[in-house]
């Protein structure tokens, strides 16, 4: 009871500083709620237009990413994925599955003083082309690896 | 209101290494339910972790990462008993936000 209580004080809290912000011009009304969220990469269909809607014109294959992640996952609906990278500068590391519906999984985007390093799970509808994603130095390099699946994810 | 987050911060040398797991369905918009009916997307579309005022993670989610998403990550700068605070926000325009104290 008390717990609920808290949060529903803190949801007001935050929707009055989130209304403050509008009514000082400092966000537009649609972005106050929802945040940036780039739609048009999360519905991009392959490797190379997803890389587009994200800004880049294009990504090199480079051999400091790694991604771990088993080779056979049995379980499509949770298959752990881990990318790390030895790139300096980087900026942002972005997981993608080339044959689900849309490409990109996610996207992580690292500040300085966070290591290039993430690990998430995700859902693979099919064996697939798992694509890691980074941008360094204003540039998208990028890593694949093959990732067999037992039982689709994404089914139902 | 989602249930809480289960946060773990530890000091691992310098820095400070997060794993966090998020209650969520995280529904994909692709499935049916036994009526033949699509059930709609819900998913977590921003999570954001700051520490100190600083944001040492920001990610976007699409409906691909799994339920109950797990992130694992390390930054540097923490210290023993500071906070690290995570936010989501689904597209639903749902939030939740926990924090966590960072362990030696």
């Amino acid at each position: 009871m008390d717990s609920k209580r808290r949060d529903v004080l803190k949801a007001g809290g935050g929707a009055s500083v989130l209304a403050l912000a509008v009514a000082a011009g400092l966000l537009k009304p649609g972005e106050a709620l929802a945040q940036e969220w780039n739609k048009s990469a999360f519905d991009a269909k392959t490797f190379a237009d997803t890389v587009k809607a994200l800004g880049g014109g294009g990504s090199t294959e480079s051999k400091d990413i790694q991604i771990t992640a088993p080779e056979i996952a049995e379980n499509g609906a949770v298959v752990p994925i881990s990318v790390e990278t030895k790139l300096p500068k980087t900026r942002s590391i972005a997981i993608m599955i080339e044959k689900n519906p849309n490409a990109l999984s996610a996207n992580f985007d690292i500040p300085d003083g966070t290591d290039p390093f993430v690990t998430t799970r995700i859902k693979m509808a099919q064996t697939s082309n798992v694509y890691a994603l980074v941008k360094a130095d204003g540039k998208y390099f990028h890593a694949v690896k093959e990732i067999k699946v037992t039982i689709g994810g994404c089914g139902g | 209101m989602a249930d809480p987050m289960r946060i773990r911060a530890n000091m691992v040398g310098d820095k400070v290494e997060v794993k966090v797991l998020i209650a969520h369905e995280m529904e994909t918009g692709l499935r049916k339910d036994a009526n033949g009916n699509t059930i709609p997307a819900h998913f977590i579309r921003n999570v954001t972790v700051t520490h100190s005022g600083k944001t040492v993670l920001s990610a976007q989610w699409g409906t691909s990462v799994s339920r109950n998403p797990f992130v694992h990550f390390r930054f540097k700068g923490g210290k023993p008993g500071e906070k690290v605070t995570i936010t989501w926000i689904d597209n639903g325009g749902d939030k939740r936000t926990d924090e966590a104290n960072i362990a030696a």
